[in-house]
């Protein structure tokens, strides 16, 4: 068990080197996608997508969520703004959830 | 004396001192994490957590008895559910004054809409996102204070039977 512990742990210590090293640079903004991908107009990941936005006419990367939802934090563009939905289910989770407790453990009002 | 102390929920005096000088800060820094939720990293339920963590913090250096005298879980529910109430019929006005369920409809507007350039990090930016940072926030600073005092206030009882 131990051994199969160590290699599971080798594995996915290499996984995570080689996607560290994989990674662009911190703060690198996406137009660097044209670079990585030449021909690729549309096949770009999901937050290239969000971050940059490919314009077709001038064929440049603009800055995409910024200008759609003017929050500079794009994580919480996209947790408030693209995945709203997502936001009021997790905020409905938490509501049933107190409503459980109190209906629970709660006392009567003296 | 310290048997005693213990089995009012309390803990000593330099606990209790550093906890009082700390629960400001917290709280302080919590709505400082709720309100720059679209400008830096965290938002409503990050800064929700620490606020609720503020009041964990009172629960464990004064014990129940002291803090339930001040806040009670009906309070905290309630302000959990303005929140979620805040949520909804925000995100009901972007249905009717544009798109659709959740529309950032404020965006590009003169108070709330402007958009950030290159550098900038205004506070006023972001349409609708920090008004839904606000209501998730006071859900969960609610929410997570209610459980603990109720669940607190439980077991404090199950102990002096």
């Amino acid at each position: 068990m131990k051994k199969l512990a160590f290699i599971a742990f080798v594995v996915f210590l290499f996984f995570l080197f080689y996607s560290a090293y994989e990674m662009r640079d911190f703060g690198n903004p996406p137009s660097n996608v044209r670079e990585t991908f030449p021909d690729a107009k549309y096949k770009v990941t999901m937050d290239d997508r969000i971050i940059g936005k490919y314009n077709t006419t001038t064929g440049e990367w603009e800055y995409g969520a910024v200008e759609e939802t003017g929050a500079n934090n794009v994580v919480t563009s996209v947790v408030f703004d693209y995945r709203g939905y997502d936001t009021l289910g997790e905020a409905t989770v938490l509501f049933t959830a107190i409503a459980g407790i109190m209906l629970l453990f709660g006392r009567e009002k003296k | 004396m310290k048997n005693e102390e213990m089995n009012e929920g309390k803990m000593t005096v330099i606990v209790q001192t550093i906890a009082a000088l700390l629960f400001p800060l917290a709280l302080i820094f919590s709505f400082y994490v709720i309100m720059h939720g679209h400008l830096t990293p965290g938002g409503g339920f990050q800064g929700g957590a620490i606020g609720a963590s503020a009041v964990v913090l009172l629960i464990v250096a004064y014990g129940v008895k002291h803090v339930e005298e001040k806040m009670t879980e009906g309070g905290f529910s309630v302000f959990e559910s303005l929140g979620g109430l805040i949520f909804v019929v925000v995100a009901i006005f972007g249905l009717f004054l544009a798109t659709s369920f959740l529309a950032n409809f404020l965006v590009n507007e003169p108070i709330f809409g402007k958009i950030p350039g290159w550098g900038q990090a205004p506070l006023n930016s972001g349409g609708i996102l920090p008004i839904l940072n606000i209501a998730v926030g006071m859900k969960v600073i609610g929410g997570l204070s209610a459980v603990v005092l109720i669940l607190a206030l439980i077991s404090r009882e199950g102990e002096e039977k």
